[in-house]
């Protein structure tokens, strides 16, 4: 069935799925994993196929537990860790950071390895605020020993999700809630999307749009408006963070001339500061106009729509953007009128 | 009490005997400062460390915190490996890369040290977790100090423990100072930590920790019942650190606790107590002694001459390691 379309959602509980058939080492836990709602739908129906010893819900301990999982993998298991909010796992940062991410390096490579998921859920909008959508990927992306994965379609989010299941290091998985229930062409079976390439989502001369997660499907109907005015954007999604594809990023750019970064997470200190850093330390001579980073303000996330509209970045941002690299006013309008701008599609009613 | 052969008391006196003299070679050879990293001895504390660690198979996991030397040591960890690991050199047990706070041996099952207070606590009941999930009667030690009963993540880690009835005997040594800081600054008056352990479910204990044959009787049981699928248990022992918290030196005259205090602990020796009985007892005698100190005096030195002797890691090395292939 080469047409079959599932979602981002769908797509991630079959990877665990398949894993989990594959190798009876990989098992799976988290607040909420076996609920009725099942994160999501990440992981709806996988203790009923697996049992409560591989599939179980956890203490609401995110420090131990991330911990707890480090130490079975320590003792030949592939634990996938699930928290339904980053921010939670924000209490876990002394075992991924001190302990998992060094693991390896800091016992010489003889410490065993140490494969390990942990799944953290993005988002914006429906008044999450400060403390539930926190998009914090570079802090993981800037510690060595950590993988970081940000898929945007559901192609990626299973063959992704595969290769982070079967690396051996710990792999930090960030998928975005305002993607969970977009479709797309997803194959049966297992296959893999290898950790640390970038994918060109649509190929132009003029403008390099490299885009993190959501941000991608923002870029994507930004160079469609772009097109109308007869600039070519190049979209290149990132999906991997680290490690991060820097050829991939260069080329594009080699070939534009000009880069705009279109992140999830906080401009400042963010991954646009690292791609634009690379950018200019590397193909400084082959850029054509100053980069150009769209991120959230320095604020933290405010609920209230009122104000989400203005914090959050769309696709009319990144038009804006790329209108001025080749001296146009910022008036190119996305039509997107229809929808509020706190929730995904007009299909969604809250909550998340 | 039950009785107890006369070869196995030799074993738990040579056992703590060995880990006092290459504690004691390593502060006297950290003043050449050739050792460049921190060391956390556990002279005073060796009785623990034997006393558990006897009751251990080679596939029992122990899982420690940053004074580990005595657990590395008495689950079987190998010595040249740790001295040159103190000596950064690229033999060490880490290559260089851990230093004295991160010893491994997992040929031994000993899973690995680390320096954060607590952190392998978690990690030893995740041990724990998979070998349940895999089919093995494995016991899991988990070694800290009462310090760690102040973090968050004790308390997580026990309530895991014992909502899944994991197999962990967790062994807090209790040494009264974290740091520099007392107990009394640290924890309420008239609250004990195995009152804590016992309010998160857990069958707890508390002893002697510097007679290493109640340690021993104690931690063999508290062992068999966890390994056997009695859920996890809880031991604190009583101890004392004699030296600094941290390096080779006595520091009584810095005031944070008093010479007296340090003069009745250091009077309940762990190792001339035990000596003075057997002794009494006729199980060792004088030139027995003798003997087992050279056989550890020489086991040091050859491990001190093959640390000083390896070789530095390759420059090279920097950027490997960082991920598992």
């Amino acid at each position: 069935m080469p047409d079959r379309e599932i979602t981002f959602a769908q797509a991630v509980r079959e990877a665990t799925d398949l894993c989990m058939a594959e190798d009876p080492t990989v098992y799976l836990m988290g607040l909420g994993v076996p609920d009725p709602k099942g994160v999501f739908g990440t992981t709806l129906g996988l203790q009923e196929k697996y049992g409560p010893d591989r599939v179980f819900d956890v203490p609401t301990s995110e420090n131990a537990m991330t911990g707890v999982a480090v130490g079975s993998a320590l003792a030949g298991m592939r634990p996938i860790l699930v928290h339904q909010r980053l921010d939670f796992a924000l209490l876990s940062m002394e075992q991924i950071v001190n302990q998992a991410a060094n693991w390896h390096y800091m016992f010489g490579g003889r410490g065993g390895n140490l494969p390990l998921v942990i799944r953290l859920v993005v988002g914006r909008g429906w008044g999450q605020g400060p403390q539930h959508s926190q998009s914090l990927q570079a802090w993981f992306a800037h510690v060595p020993g950590l993988k970081v994965v940000m898929p945007t379609v559901p192609y990626d989010a299973k063959g992704l999700l595969i290769a982070s299941i079967q690396d051996n290091n710990p792999v930090i998985f960030i998928e975005h809630r305002w993607l969970h229930n977009v479709k797309g062409h997803v194959p049966e079976g297992a296959y893999r999307v290898p950790l640390g390439a970038a994918r060109v989502v649509r190929e132009g001369n003029d403008v390099t749009i490299a885009s993190t997660s959501y941000m991608t499907l923002e870029a994507l109907q930004a160079a469609e408006v772009l097109s109308e005015d007869g600039i070519e954007a190049e979209v290149l999604d990132i999906r991997t963070l680290r490690p991060l594809d820097q050829e991939a990023i260069l080329n594009s750019v080699v070939k534009t001339g000009r880069l705009i970064v279109a992140d999830t997470g906080w401009k400042s200190f963010g991954i646009g500061a690292e791609v634009v850093a690379l950018t200019a330390e590397r193909a400084f001579a082959m850029l054509k106009h100053p980069p150009h980073r769209i991120g959230l303000p320095d604020c933290p996330s405010p609920s209230t729509p009122a104000l989400a509209n203005r914090f959050y970045p769309r696709a009319t941002e990144i038009v804006s953007a790329g209108r001025a690299m080749f001296g146009l006013r910022p008036t190119g309008i996305v039509e997107e009128a229809s929808v509020p701008e706190d929730i995904p599609d007009p299909s969604f009613a809250g909550p998340f | 009490m039950s009785p107890m052969d006369a070869a196995l008391l030799r074993q738990l006196y040579f056992g703590m005997l060995r880990i006092r003299i290459i504690e004691e070679r390593i502060a006297e050879l950290y003043y050449e400062q050739e050792m460049r990293c921190p060391v956390h001895l556990c002279i005073g504390q060796e009785a623990v460390s034997v006393g558990v660690c006897e009751n251990l198979s080679v596939d029992d996991y122990v899982m420690s915190g940053h004074r580990s030397h005595g657990h590395y040591l008495a689950k079987g960890g190998d010595l040249p490996a740790m001295m040159a690991e103190m000596y950064g050199k690229v033999t060490g047990c880490c290559q260089g890369r851990g230093g004295s706070m991160h010893l491994l041996d997992r040929s031994v099952g000993f899973l690995g040290a680390t320096a954060i207070v607590g952190s392998t606590i978690p990690m030893s009941v995740g041990a724990a977790r998979a070998s349940v999930m895999k089919g093995e009667a494995r016991a899991v030690v988990s070694f800290f100090g009462e310090a760690a009963c102040e973090e968050g993540v004790f308390h997580e880690s026990l309530n895991f423990a014992a909502l899944e009835r994991l197999p962990v005997v967790f062994v807090c040594e209790n040494n009264l100072y974290s740091v520099y800081s007392p107990l009394g600054v640290r924890q309420p008056e008239g609250q004990s930590v195995i009152g804590l352990a016992r309010g998160h479910g857990i069958e707890s204990y508390e002893a002697d920790g510097n007679d290493v044959v109640e340690v021993y009787n104690l931690s063999r049981r508290l062992i068999q019942e966890a390994r056997g699928g009695g859920g996890p248990r809880f031991v604190e022992f009583k101890t004392y650190r004699w030296r600094e918290h941290c390096g080779p030196a006595y520091d009584n005259e810095l005031g944070y606790r008093t010479e007296v205090e340090f003069q009745q602990w250091k009077a309940r020796c762990p190792i001339e107590g035990l000596e003075t009985r057997l002794l009494e007892e006729g199980i060792l005698s004088p030139p027995g002694i003798g003997r087992m100190r050279s056989q550890v005096g020489e086991e040091i030195e050859d491990a001190v001459v093959y640390a000083k002797q390896s070789s530095f890691p390759d420059e090279r090395s920097l950027m490997e390691d960082v991920y598992a292939p």
